[in-house]
Order: structure tokens, then C-alpha cells, then sequence
């Protein structure tokens, strides 16, 4: 069975072909606006490639940034109704407090406070009272809302009023959307909450858009299931996926770190993904992107659901190269897609990174006559210079004072050589141009709990077995292979300025994909 | 009497500075930031007054938040416990309060009494009773020096209002508030026994929200023109450049249900070539230069990131991470011998003597009787 990873940039969408651990073949085509043309160009160029029956597909992994950029841009977003259970507790802060007016006044439909919540211990704050969540429903159905955000004080420790909440809203507002807090973010009330409302306003374009992206499937006669990348390097479903769509946020990075780890083979490194414009520099633990510890933005909103920590910066085969000696700099602005039109050693006049590669010997393309004139002490400058902002980047996001392998990927990545300070060893893995189509491909299933327990009634050591046990049951619900799956994570964090011994938990796991 | 109103950009600066008076804890300011942008939003005020400007016998209230920040994030206020913790405290004492002030200038706590007093409609005294952050409520100047442990006034979101009436000791004051907090759900506010201007023109650590709005606005300024961040509070304020340099290794360990931890960083620039190390217990408490103590408590070890003056919590230190270190010397309320058995080194458990960093100088007042 053939597996096929896709991912959706900025400037290209990739396709990669895998059978079993091998890359068969790949093709890269323009992303296109609308997005599905794009993969179809991709999908059907990299199909061409081989010589593979479509019925030979098992299942297709699509990476996409197209639920990110609907959110930057505030292009067809829904209207939501919020229903925060919280007793009389935070009340001092309304929903989408802290998102952008532009955004909100787009998103906002109906707001309501209800009865309920949890403590820190899982007792309810108040009682839940279905007489206020039927009222609420019926409001936001006259104003015609189609997806609700439930979000409940504590729910990641006690999820039970927004399960009842969703029962709920099932028969009072049948057909619409529900995006439930605890099955999205974390501890962090109000970020957690703003990941909720972002899901549940992405639902009308996840549906339009799995929908697209299925018929794209039937156009090239693929009858596979079809699976969307998630941001921490696992799949969903694409029926999972139209109810989440916020979990494809910030993929495209975690896909090319996923797929580093695989073709180079290991679990323990640093990434470095240098494309046209950007370089975006991960951390592998596990096999797996390290995940960002503080919150993340996303379109001027704080969020906290898990979200690869990657550090981006403006260099990228397009960066232009300016100045000289002291004020010599190499990007952050770029011709981008316009290279091979524009630089240098592709008959254009603007001296690019990519330029100095060539003339320094790192890359041999277009016609290197044409960057002849520079001198051999300029060259080593830029070249010194991009090696320097690299090695910086990559001591950023080390996780500790040894020496860690480093993996190159991405089209860029011929501006560096392999002597990199700070590296035990320095990898360029084949196929390291569609590291990002192959991440998509060879992405897991996985589990996940996170809460708040008090070690004064269960022992460390149970409450992480129990926790362990909870992410395994999750993951192979999701769809894992039960005897494939390995702890990815364990976290137990101490509470501070509380002497009664309350720690909050983590554990995440992750299987194969059971095909 | 002069007022200074705060603005929107104001209570930024407030938070960042306070923030970085946290000394690593205090608790996260964001949310108290946006509690306070929503009461000045609805109309109401929040107006700093000078500690000169109170007469002897005007009755003033501590108010802040007690319990764990991480729970406050998920279970943040109701909006208006403070207020009635205040209120519950003033029946308590038959006398209204004159105005309102934190005891603690250091992280979350800088902000509850400006909501309280917006809500009350009083003033907030630019003074606290710490100049940074403790983690118990004996730890502030009012304490060492005699004020009264009690009344005090505990208050959750649910309307449960305590009122310890009689308490021993400022320890037992906090043990009895510390025991309520918990069975409130690890969130509640809690106003401390009133103290008169008399005691708090003597005891009171002065001028330390004009030093948190000075400190944050150098940061926040400094940013937007493309300046260091660190020189920029180094010129406002007179601490120490302690040490630039990369963290190289956090450990971390539990003692008594505190999070207690240890820093090492490795010096760049003018450092290269030295060690700095940071044991912190919820706050920094002690740094070493090249296994040389160079800053302990009381004095202040703010650690901020180099390049976007960020404080940084102890919470999120972690491998890699430039930052620089500053030292910023303790009020000298703190460096007295009573005083440095409640906050000093070895109130922590290190069996050292005290050596302050430099001379305190105090804040500059925003606003002037």
C-alpha cells in the first residue's frame, strides 16, 4: 500500500509518495489561491512520476496552512455563540476580551455566562443548571448561530457540564457545530477559550473545504481515506478534521521537522528548514517537535493549544544580499518566488543568497558566469554571514549545552555547508527538497491527557499510570494501532504557592496510523 | 490633593514593570492588565495618590490576590472580591479607607488594588510594603515593623467572606488565609489589616508604582526605538548590570510545597569566560558569580531576556535563553536585623550573612503631594 503526503505552502504545494519507509516519488507545483488545484497539480505530477495503480493508495495526508491564513486575513469566518460555564467566577472578562475589535466584531454572535464550572479539584463551582444552557441555545438559534463554543472553568481537570452542555445544544440547535474547550486547549482559561471560538468560527470553511478537498480525491480516482496533518506531527480523520480545524494550525513546519526525523532516522535533533523567504528552526524530542511552552498568537489572538516552537527569520534562497563589509546583510527581504526570474544566475540583476551559493562553489545552477564578478572575499562574507545566523538560531533552540545532530531541509538549504558550530553531526537526507510532503505522510495517530491532580489522595506514580492509560485508550479511538504506540511525553509540573501537593499532568502518546 | 490618572499605555507600563519587580514570580500580570483596561473601558478611575499626601490618622487597606497564579489563569475573578474584601474590612474596623495600596509591587498583585479602588471610587498609594515579590503575607516591611496582624478580610468569587478577627502573629494570620484560600478553590482576595498614614509614611516602601510604570515604560519605549532594552532601564534606575549571558542547565525540586530550582548561565559579551548561577524558590533568591554570592535577598535579581527586555519567570527559564541579569538593591526597611530575619538569606535556609548591593535610592514620585 502506497501512502501520499501532501503540504500546502506559501509558495509551493508538495507531493511525496511512500511505500512503506521508502519514497517512491514526489513532484512540487505552485500552491495555487484556491488551494485545490494546486494539490491536484501536485498530486496528479507526483502519481505521474511512478508508475502505480491509484487502487494501490491506502490513504492520502493532507498539510494545509489554509485554516491559519482564513483567520489572518478574516476571510469566511462564522458567526459563534460562546457558552462559558462558570458560575459567578470570571466574570471580570468576556469572552474574546483580548482578540483584535476587527476580528471579534466579525466572530462574535452571542455571549452568554452560565452556571456551572469546575474547581481546580474537579467539585463544580456552582450546579449545573440545563433550564439556563436550553435558554441560551434558543437565543443563539434565533439569531441563527450555527456553531457554538462551550467553554467551563477547569474542564481540562472535569470536562462533565460542557458534555452535558453539548447534549444539550444537540437537541436544541440540531445540525450546528459544537466546539468543546477541553477537547482543544488547555489549562489557561481565557486562551483556551479563544481556541475554541476560533474553531467553532472555521466551521463553515472546514466543511467547504474537506469537502473540496475529498471531491479533488474522486476527480483523480482515489477512493483512500483522506487524513489532515495536526500541528504536533499526527493525523486526524477528515470527518475529525471538519470539526477541528484549528488543530492544522502551524502544520507546515511540524510536517517538514516529522519528515526530517524520518528520512535522516533520528528522534534527537535540530531542524533546519530553509525555504525561498524564511528559515524555520525546530527542536526534535522524541522524534517529535518540541512544543511551544508559552502562548501563541494566531491572528492577534492568545491562544494555548499545543503549537510546534519554532523560530522563524528572513533568510531563504531569495534573500537579497545588500551592502558590503560592515554593513553586508543577507535578507530579511526576498524576490521570493520571483528567483528564478530575478537572481542573478537565472539572467536576473538582483544579487540573491542563492547568487552567493553558486558562486561559492555550494550549488551549481543556472549559469554561475554570471556571478563571476564578485570577489572571493565578498562571497566568503555572505557566505560566513548566512552560516553565522544559522548557527545562532540553532543554539537558540537547543535543548541543552551538547553538541545535537542537525538535519538540513528545504530548497534553501545549499546556503549552508555541513560544518556547522554547535552540531555533533550535520545531515542533508535524500528527498530533503519535500521534507514537508514526506512529514504529512509518515504522520501518527495520537493520545493526549492534561490535568490538574492532588497528590495528597493518589500517589505520583499511580496518577501517571492512570494518565498514561487515559492518552493510550484516546489514541487508539483516534484510529492508532494499539500495539505500535509509544509514550511521546511526560510532564508533571508542581503547582506553585500551594502546599497541598497539587501537580498538573501531562502525557501525550502516539501510534501508527492502522491501516 | 494631586491625582495621576492612569491611562490605558500606563497600566502597560505598570504591568511590565511590575512584572520584572516580580524578581522571576508574583504571578502572571496579563490578565489584571486587562481587568484594569475593562474598568477604565466602563468609565471608572484609577488614580494614584502620594503617601505624603494622607494625614496620620487616614486609614489605608492592603488588598491583592492570594493563592496559586496557575489557578488564577483558569479560574480568574468574578471582578469585584477585592472590593469586598475592602468593604467586609472597613466593617470590621467601623472606619472607611481613605485609599486603597498593594503590599506587594511585584507581579500580579500591583494591579488588584487599582481595580478595587476603581470600583470604590478611591485612591491607590504609590507605596507597597515589599518593593518586589515574597511568596507570604509576614514578608512585607508593615509586618516587621509592628503593624497589627489583624483584621483581615478573605473573599472568593461565590460571595464567602472570612474575617479573621484575632490573629497571633502575622505567620498565623497567613497559615489562617492560607487554609480559607484553599477551601475557596485556591483563589481568593484578601485585604490585609488596616494600617494608618502615620505607619504607612514610616513603614512603606515608597514611590514603587512610579518605579514598575518608569521601569516598564524604559522597556516598552526602548523597544519601539530600537534601543537595548537593558541599558534603557539601567539609566532609569539605580541597579546593577549583574551579568549577560545564556542559560545553560535549569534544575528544578520540591521542598516544602515550593518550587525551588537552580540556574546556571555561561557569560557572553563582556561575561564570556564566567558562570553565573540563580537558586530561586517561586522568586530568585541567590546568585553566585563564579561560585561568589554577588546578590541575595532582599535585594532584587530580575532576570530579563537581552534582547526584548522580557522578564522572565521561573517558570519558563529553560536552556538557551540570552538574557541579562539585574540587581536592584532592597529598601532599607529590608536590611535591618529584624527585618532580614523574616526576608533575609537565611529566612530562605542559607546559612550566610547579608551583604547588600549597593545604596538604595528611592524612586522618583510620578505624582507629588
Amino acid at each position: 500500500m502506497y501512502r501520499i503526503g501532501i503540504d500546502v505552502g506559501g509558495t509551493n504545494t508538495d507531493a511525496a509518495i511512500l511505500r512503506g519507509r521508502e519514497v517512491v516519488g514526489w513532484y512540487k507545483h505552485a500552491t495555487t489561491p484556491e488551494v485545490t488545484s494546486g494539490i491536484v497539480g501536485a498530486l496528479s505530477g507526483a502519481l505521474e512520476s511512478t508508475h502505480m495503480g491509484r487502487a494501490d493508495v491506502g490513504a492520502v495526508m493532507i498539510g494545509t496552512t489554509h485554516f491559519t491564513n482564513a483567520v489572518v486575513q478574516r476571510r469566511e469566518l462564522s458567526r459563534v455563540a460562546v457558552f462559558r460555564l462558570c458560575g459567578p467566577a470570571t466574570h471580570s472578562l468576556l469572552p474574546m476580551v483580548d482578540w483584535p475589535v476587527s476580528l471579534r466584531e466579525i466572530v462574535v454572535g452571542h455571549v452568554a455566562l452560565l452556571p456551572g464550572g469546575a474547581e481546580f479539584d474537579g467539585q463544580p463551582i456552582t450546579p449545573f443548571d440545563e433550564a439556563s444552557v436550553r435558554e441560551a441555545c434558543r437565543r443563539a438559534r434565533d439569531l441563527g448561530l450555527e456553531s457554538v463554543a462551550v467553554s467551563s472553568v477547569f474542564s481540562p481537570v472535569n470536562p462533565g457540564h460542557e458534555l452535558l452542555t453539548a447534549e444539550i445544544i444537540r437537541a436544541e440547535m440540531p445540525g450546528a457545530a459544537i466546539s468543546l474547550s477541553h477537547e482543544i486547549g488547555r489549562l489557561g482559561m481565557l486562551q483556551r477559550e479563544n481556541a475554541a471560538i476560533m474553531n467553532a468560527c472555521l466551521h463553515v470553511l472546514g466543511r467547504k473545504t474537506i469537502a473540496a478537498f475529498r471531491a479533488s480525491l474522486t476527480d483523480l480516482g482515489l477512493r483512500c481515506p483522506l487524513y489532515l496533518a495536526q500541528n504536533d506531527g499526527t493525523l486526524m480523520s477528515a470527518d475529525f478534521a471538519e470539526r477541528f480545524p484549528v488543530f492544522t494550525f502551524a502544520s507546515g513546519p511540524t510536517n517538514s521537522m516529522r519528515g526530517a526525523a524520518f528520512l535522516s532516522g533520528l528522534r534527537e535533533a535540530v531542524v533546519v528548514d530553509i525555504g525561498g523567504t524564511t528559515t524555520d528552526i525546530g527542536a526534535l524530542a522524541h522524534g517529535f517537535p518540541r512544543e511551544a511552552s508559552v502562548e501563541v498568537e494566531v491572528g492577534g489572538v492568545r491562544t494555548n493549544f499545543r503549537m510546534p516552537d519554532v523560530f522563524s527569520f528572513g533568510l531563504g534562497g531569495g534573500s537579497l544580499v545588500t551592502g558590503e563589509g560592515a554593513t553586508l546583510q543577507v535578507g530579511p527581504l526576498s524576490v521570493g518566488y520571483e528567483l528564478t526570474a530575478r537572481g542573478r544566475v537565472f539572467g536576473g540583476d538582483t544579487l540573491t543568497a542563492t547568487d552567493i551559493a553558486v558562486a561559492g562553489g555550494r550549488a551549481s545552477l543556472g549559469e554561475s558566469s554570471r556571478v563571476a564578478d564578485l570577489s572571493g572575499s565578498f562571497i566568503a562574507d555572505a557566505l560566513a554571514y548566512m552560516q553565522k545566523r544559522v548557527e545562532e538560531a540553532i543554539d537558540q533552540m537547543k535543548l541543552s549545552r551538547d553538541p545535537v545532530p542537525v538535519i538540513l531541509v528545504g530548497g534553501g538549504s545549499i546556503l549552508v555547508n555541513e560544518q556547522l558550530a554547535g552540531a555533533s553531526q550535520v545531515l542533508r537526507p535524500p528527498h530533503y527538497q519535500v521534507a514537508n510532503a514526506v512529514g504529512a505522510a509518515i504522520a501518527q495517530i495520537s493520545g493526549e491527557v492534561d490535568r490538574v491532580v492532588s497528590l495528597s489522595e493518589v500517589g505520583r506514580e499511580e496518577a501517571l499510570s492512570v494518565a498514561k492509560k487515559e492518552a493510550v485508550e484516546r489514541a487508539v479511538a483516534a484510529g492508532a494501532e494499539a500495539s505500535t504506540i509509544q509514550i511521546v511525553d511526560v510532564e508533571d509540573i508542581p503547582l506553585a504557592y500551594l502546599p497541598s501537593n497539587a501537580v498538573r499532568i501531562r502525557v501525550k502518546v502516539a501510534g501508527d496510523l492502522a491501516l | 490633593m494631586n491625582e495621576w490618572s492612569l491611562t490605558e499605555l500606563d497600566l502597560e507600563y505598570i504591568a511590565l514593570g511590575a512584572a520584572i519587580l516580580g524578581t522571576g514570580g508574583g504571578g502572571n500580570v496579563y490578565l489584571g492588565k486587562l481587568r484594569g483596561w475593562e474598568q477604565l473601558r466602563a468609565g471608572r478611575r484609577i488614580r494614584i495618590i502620594s503617601p505624603e499626601a494622607l494625614q496620620d490618622d487616614d486609614l489605608v487597606i492592603a488588598v491583592g490576590g492570594m493563592g496559586a497564579p496557575t489557578v488564577g489563569f483558569e479560574k480568574f475573578e468574578k471582578g469585584d472580591e477585592c472590593y469586598r474584601a475592602v468593604r467586609a474590612l472597613e466593617r470590621a474596623v467601623g472606619k472607611r479607607a481613605v485609599a486603597l495600596m498593594t503590599d506587594e509591587i511585584g507581579g500580579s498583585n500591583a494591579i488588584e488594588p487599582m481595580i478595587a479602588a476603581a470600583q470604590a471610587d478611591l485612591p491607590v498609594v504609590d507605596v507597597d510594603g515589599m518593593g518586589r515579590a515574597f511568596p507570604e503575607l509576614q514578608m512585607n516591611t508593615f509586618f516587621i515593623y509592628g503593624a497589627p496582624p489583624a483584621p483581615g478580610a478573605l473573599c472568593d468569587e461565590k460571595g464567602n467572606t472570612v474575617v479573621f478577627t484575632e490573629a497571633t502573629s502575622p505567620v498565623w494570620l497567613e497559615k489562617l488565609a492560607r487554609a480559607g484560600t484553599i477551601a475557596m478553590g485556591c483563589t481568593a482576595a484578601f485585604a490585609l489589616p488596616p494600617i494608618t498614614g502615620g505607619q504607612l509614611k514610616a513603614w512603606g516602601v515608597k514611590h514603587t508604582v512610579s518605579q514598575a510604570w518608569r521601569l516598564g515604560a524604559a522597556v516598552i519605549r526602548a523597544r519601539a526605538e530600537k534601543r537595548d532594552p537593558v541599558e534603557a532601564i539601567l539609566k532609569h534606575e539605580h541597579g546593577q548590570l549583574l551579568f549577560r549571558g545564556k542559560i545553560m542547565d535549569v534544575k528544578r525540586w520540591t521542598t516544602g510545597g515550593f518550587a525551588r530550582g537552580k540556574l546556571e548561565m555561561d557569560g557572553l559579551a563582556d561575561d564570556a569566560g564566567r558562570a553565573l548561577d540563580i537558586e530561586f524558590q517561586n522568586e530568585n533568591l541567590i546568585a553566585r558569580l563564579d561560585g561568589e554570592i554577588i546578590c541575595a535577598v532582599p535585594d532584587l535579581i530580575c532576570i530579563v531576556d537581552a534582547e526584548s527586555g522580557r522578564p522572565i519567570s521561573t517558570e519558563e527559564t529553560r536552556y538557551g535563553l540570552r538574557v541579562a541579569v539585574l540587581g536592584l538593591p532592597a529598601t532599607p526597611l529590608f536590611r535591618t536585623p529584624e527585618a532580614l530575619a523574616v526576608v533575609g538569606p537565611r529566612a530562605f535556609g542559607y546559612d550566610l550573612d547579608y551583604q547588600p548591593l549597593g545604596e538604595y535610592v528611592m524612586p522618583e514620585p510620578k505624582v507629588k503631594p
